[in-house]
């Protein structure tokens, strides 16, 4: 295997934290991404990663950890966006474009401003596209933490928020408060997504959310088993990721090495392609013994 | 700001703002603001490897555009959102591979993610001239059609209008305007102008000729103020767009609620 395992990988405490935190990173993802698959809001997972970008940025030029900014520029997107969603649904996609397109005008002013004032580079790639090397220990417990918290509150919410979402009627009939648990819900994806943008950065976090929930949706049916499934793809996609961009370093000459997070995102993608077609090869199957 | 380095940014800017203004009122339309989000990302993705590989930017920019719109374009008949957002993090993932490989510069990158109103050339003024001509004319052919599959799609397609040939026209304009737009106003930020000002257009007016020219010039008022803007205070022309586009939605939308209230 030591063509695959570059020498130092295992040495290696940033690899070592890396491969951590994008674990416990991706089964969350993958647990919120499900919900989030099922009720058809990708678009508002991804706009918030996108207010998260600009929340990150602005920590950055106020000199507070991005992590920070990310949670808080989402959850005000998320609550915006539930504010403006309940009216009418057929304004929510413009209006869910109108303020992700005002937070990054806003990430485009506070990235420049950070460009400006500090004198390393890279700041925009690793808000943007993630900086999983680069990860301490103190936020690999504060991420673990957090995810904790999102875990336990989405085992208490999950069951009332698969019946709206499946029969919203029903549940409104039953006295399930939907406005209450759909709010709740979306403030649990501005953290996850906030998580996420830890692990590949703010806009390619919309990949560990929608990506493993997506695959494992095409290739079981019970709820309990597409959770164990999205967990898995989602922590193969960022292990096998963190490994590849290691091992990237000595493909060329010119020692440039892939960046972690598009190494996760080909990967998560290459899962969902892969399980398209093994499934699209099956139902053929299936008809053609008919 | 009117000197000569600046012609090409007024001229670039304006053909953008128009097609962004015109198409954008199709994508508010047809509720397809989050295929509007991404297609520009492929643009970015394009214009990285366009660098790595040392091809003309604008290549770049039309192929994996236009790769990108078809993607979504083809997968839009069954979960389209999913199938949007995995070719948003596809190609904005490869952008970033590509501009690690090349190396490129910081001031680069944010110029390709957040608009650079001097990046535009000379050479790519007349293909940019041209190829919104050529979009112009398939919005003018297509008017009609995506007007009538937008009001009654059940209709239209009974009356023998494929919708899947429509959706992919379309989508081609959106990829080829995304494909102008991203070097002057970045790949981010595309898409502010191409929905700010059509949705805030469709407030003011129902009637979908006049909603359709308010549009453009709307966007138009958007990109020349963010250009001057930008020249003024030296900040990015992105940040402008983005601002400028949700604020005119957010002010129109508040004032036409206060009419209705007066009434």
């Amino acid at each position: 295997m030591g063509w695959f395992f570059e020498p130092g990988l295992w040495s290696n405490e940033a690899v070592r934290t890396g491969i951590g935190v994008g674990a416990v990173v991706a089964v969350v993802s993958a647990l919120v991404g499900l919900f989030t698959v099922v009720r058809g809001q990708s678009f508002a997972g991804h706009a918030l990663a996108d207010v998260a970008t600009a929340g990150g940025a602005g920590a950055g030029v106020a000199g507070f950890s991005p992590f920070a900014g990310f949670v808080v520029g989402s959850l005000v997107g998320a609550g915006a966006m539930q504010t403006i969603g309940v009216e009418r649904v057929r304004q929510r996609d413009v209006a869910t474009g109108v303020v992700l397109g005002g937070a990054t005008g806003l990430s485009a002013l506070f990235l420049y401003l950070i460009s400006l004032n500090s004198s390393s580079t890279g700041s925009t790639q690793s808000i943007l596209f993630g900086s999983l090397f680069s990860v301490s220990h103190e936020t690999f417990l504060i991420v673990s933490g957090v995810s904790l918290a999102v875990c336990l509150a989405l085992a208490a919410v999950g069951r009332p928020l698969l019946f709206i979402s499946l029969s919203p009627d029903a549940a409104v009939a039953r006295g399930v408060a939907r406005g209450r648990v759909a709010l709740l819900y979306m403030l649990l994806v501005a953290i996850t997504v906030s998580l996420s943008a830890v692990v590949v950065g703010s806009v390619l976090s919309t990949a560990l959310l929608i990506g493993p929930a997506a695959s494992a949706l095409r290739l079981r049916r019970r709820l309990s088993e597409t959770f164990v499934v999205a967990a898995a793809l989602g922590v193969t996609a960022v292990a096998l990721g963190v490994v590849l961009s290691y091992d990237s370093f000595y493909w060329w000459p010119s020692h440039r090495a892939l960046p972690v997070s598009s190494c996760v995102v080909a990967l998560v993608v290459g899962e969902l392609v892969l399980v398209s077609a093994l499934r699209a090869g099956s139902a053929h199957r299936r008809n053609a013994r008919r | 700001m009117f000197t000569s380095f600046m012609t090409n940014a007024w001229i670039v800017g304006t053909v953008v703002a128009l097609l962004a203004g015109a198409t954008g009122f199709f994508v508010v339309l047809r509720g397809s603001s989050f295929a509007a989000h991404a297609v520009p990302n492929g643009a970015f993705a394009g214009a990285a490897g366009a660098t790595l590989v040392g091809v003309a930017p604008l290549v770049g920019l039309v192929t994996f555009a236009v790769v990108a719109a078809l993607a979504i374009g083809l997968s839009r008949r069954h979960r389209s959102d999913v199938a949007t957002a995995i070719a948003l993090v596809t190609m904005l993932a490869l952008g970033a591979a590509f501009l690690s490989l090349s190396a490129a510069y910081e001031p680069q990158v944010d110029a390709l993610l957040f608009g650079e109103i001097l990046g535009v050339a000379s050479s790519s003024l007349a293909p940019t001239v041209a190829i919104s001509v050529l979009c112009a004319l398939a919005l003018g052919v297509m008017y009609r059609p995506l007007l009538f599959n937008a009001a009654a799609p059940d209709l239209a397609a009974a009356r023998g209008l494929n919708p899947t040939v429509l959706e992919i026209g379309f989508m081609l304009v959106l990829a080829l305007g995304a494909a102008l737009s991203v070097p002057v106003v970045g790949a981010l930020l595309t898409f502010s102008l191409t929905v700010g000002p059509p949705a805030a257009a469709r407030l003011v007016t129902r009637r979908p000729g006049a909603a359709l020219g308010l549009s453009m010039g709307l966007s138009v008022v958007t990109l020349w103020t963010a250009i001057a803007a930008s020249f003024q205070a030296n900040l990015p022309v992105g940040f402008f767009v983005g601002v400028l586009s949700a604020a005119l939605y957010v002010a129109v939308r508040l004032s036409t609620r206060a009419r209705a209230h007066s009434v």
